[in-house]
């Protein structure tokens, strides 16, 4: 038993960590697969934005989805939200801030994509190279409305034998950048000032229902767990009879007579207390459907 | 017993976690199989989408297959499926949850060969490169050539070295733009497989959570069952064997000594060998045994053990003591109004 206690602390006081980890691998992640992704603006007209824009928000939703799947409170909560009431009433608390801290952690990842491509500015460029004002660029001020949409769609790409050594195409690509890093820094520093904010206000309200809050989301997940361990327990045991009650029926079949009943005793009794009367199919199956309808009131006087 | 309940507990508890490794290494060798694979594209008009598309669609096929394969369920899967019904029903639900689980972690290394594959460019470049849109990109002028023609000079647009129609169409423009398809349809993909995963996921604790857990509980049971009965056939076979050669070698000492009369010592050690046979004790019987539990397994309902005194247990419910004294503690809400 002081095995089990021992391996549930650890997995008490370490559930938040382990969540932290994958938290700070996803977002190592982000910034490595931007990193090792070939941006290839396709510097036409029409096509610039939907990729340049398309390069900056699409991969954020799919690592915050990455986020909420690989969470596995995300699933613990869903299963307290959906339960039937039974005999231990829902406390709404306790899912909104289960909810809360799992929408924190997910968004991480996303974030640093975001401002890493805004503060490496190629999405930026190639997204709107094409909206700039051509009259304040020597170069563009003079060429007919439709080749200076070509033109301008040509800017991020620098090897384009027209833009080879165009200083227009420079200027235009060193103000787009420069706004692109004004917003990603701006970006990042709403959100560090957002989030001291809310750390360092937080205990001003409400703190008494934070901690009740905190204290039961804990205990759901750990009850959860142990109900995971306790089944695993229980199946070994259960299989383990199983196969003995096989192993002896064949021996009534055969009538031998020579060797006498194996395992009574001690043994056999503490097994059959760990299977606590349930040793049927139909016993099994009842327990897990009343386990999922109807969850014990959290009362162990 | 006790080496064998922590064995036991360790692979139950890491089962998922070592599946998930396995699906990981899996994941990270396609990514590994697709950097050191020398992209050849042919750069001839009917074998580049050939050549794209096999490269695209076959090695996830390869993968998915090896998913199966290294995952050790499978046999188990299979075993439970085909066996005959005898006196245990066979859940479809729980076939059901293993296939699903398995198939799930399969497709792993499959979709991240495709989305790497896409995300990089080369496969659809090669593949599309004779159906890029002329007008949109092509140069105003071009001399008119005949179809097949204009087909031989875009197919060479993956091979810059020996491409030759930068009047008709400039290399990078081309493979520009096919690289942003390709990236866009790299990013969807992994877009809706992600949306997918999520639905799955989010979606099953709100419609089947009670039927989930029975059927994870059943496919444990079915893995823990024939890891058990492995185990105990083992130590069967082993006190079998002790006996047999325990019996040879009286049998040779009886002979020898016809005449003579030394006591015959039944050691301790051939007295639990011999228990442990459980009462099987000849071929014909051990085979009968091993037909008996693949044709006819079993039911899923323990009997109360044969003890001497009154007090069994009744069956029903629960038994009359607790197995562990209560605690003392109690929990119960509180709310701060």
């Amino acid at each position: 038993m002081d095995r089990f206690r021992m391996i549930f602390q650890y997995f008490q006081s370490s559930s938040e960590s382990v969540m932290n980890g994958i938290c700070g691998l996803l977002a190592l992640a982000s910034v490595k697969m931007y990193t090792s992704f070939d941006f290839s603006c396709p510097c036409l007209p029409q096509y610039n934005m939907a990729y340049g824009l398309g390069i900056m928000f699409v991969p954020p939703v799919i690592l915050f989805l990455c986020g909420l799947i690989l969470n596995r409170q995300s699933l613990v909560m869903l299963e307290e939200w959906r339960r039937p009431q039974g005999r231990r009433k829902k406390d709404l608390a306790v899912i909104r801030y289960m909810c809360s801290s799992i929408m924190q952690r997910a968004m991480v990842a996303p974030v640093v994509w975001i401002v890493v491509t805004l503060l490496d500015g190629k999405c930026l460029i190639c997204a709107f190279s094409s909206s700039m004002d051509p009259e304040n660029f020597v170069g563009f001020a003079n060429v007919s409305p439709v080749q200076v949409q070509q033109l301008l769609a040509k800017v991020p790409c620098k090897d384009d034998e027209l833009m080879k050594n165009n200083t227009s195409r420079k200027a235009v690509s060193r103000y787009l950048r420069c706004w692109s890093q004004a917003l990603g820094w701006s970006i990042l520093l709403i959100l560090i000032i957002a989030a001291f904010l809310a750390r360092w206000l937080r205990p001003f309200f409400n703190q008494a229902i934070l901690l009740q809050a905190r204290h039961w989301s804990n205990y759901i997940d750990i009850e959860q767990k142990i109900f995971e361990e306790t089944c695993c327990e229980h199946s070994r045991l259960f299989a383990h009879k199983c196969v003995l009650h096989f192993f002896e029926s064949m021996k009534q079949e055969i009538k031998l007579h020579s060797f006498s009943l194996p395992r009574e005793g001690e043994g056999a009794e503490r097994e059959g207390d760990l299977l606590r009367g349930i040793t049927d199919q139909n016993k099994v199956n009842k327990l897990l459907k009343t386990w999922y309808c109807e969850k014990p009131p959290l009362d162990v006087s | 017993m006790d080496k064998f309940r922590m064995i036991f507990q360790f692979f139950q508890s890491n089962q998922e976690s070592f599946m998930n490794g396995i699906c990981g290494i899996m994941a990270l060798a396609s990514t590994q199989m697709y950097s050191a694979f020398d992209f050849n594209c042919p750069c001839l008009p009917h074998y580049n989408l050939a050549y794209g598309l096999g490269i695209l669609l076959v090695p996830p096929f390869i993968l998915f297959l090896l998913g199966f394969v290294l995952n050790n369920n499978i046999s188990m899967l299979a075993e439970e499926w085909r066996r005959p019904q005898g006196q245990r029903g066979k859940d479809p639900a729980v076939l059901r949850y293993m296939f699903c689980s398995m198939a799930q972690r399969a497709m792993i290394a499959p979709v991240v060969w495709v989305s790497v594959t896409l995300l990089d460019g080369k496969c659809i470049t090669c593949a599309f490169c004779t159906s890029v849109p002329m007008e949109i990109l092509g140069n105003g002028s071009h001399p008119h050539l005949s179809q097949g023609e204009i087909q031989r000079v875009l197919a060479r647009i993956p091979c810059k070295e020996i491409y030759n129609g930068q009047e008709l169409i400039a290399n990078e423009v081309a493979v520009r733009y096919l690289h942003c398809i390709s990236q866009a349809l790299g990013w969807c993909f992994v877009l809706l497989m992600t949306v997918m995963a999520f639905l799955v996921r989010s979606l099953r604790p709100c419609f089947s959570q009670a039927a989930f857990l029975k059927s994870r509980y059943w496919s444990h049971y079915i893995d823990i069952e024939r890891k058990l009965f492995d185990e105990t056939c083992a130590e069967h076979a082993r006190s079998f064997a002790k006996v047999c050669i325990q019996q040879f070698f009286e049998g040779m000492s009886t002979d020898l000594h016809t005449h003579c009369h030394l006591p015959r010592k039944a050691p301790a050690d051939a007295r639990e060998a011999a228990e442990k046979l459980l009462g099987i004790t000849d071929q014909g019987t051990m085979n009968m045994a091993l037909k008996s539990w693949h044709r006819c397994k079993p039911p899923l309902k323990l009997h109360p053990p044969a003890l001497p005194t009154g007090n069994g247990w009744a069956g029903e419910g629960q038994p009359p003591m607790h197995p562990c004294a209560p605690r003392r503690e109690t929990a119960a809400y509180y709310s701060c109004v």
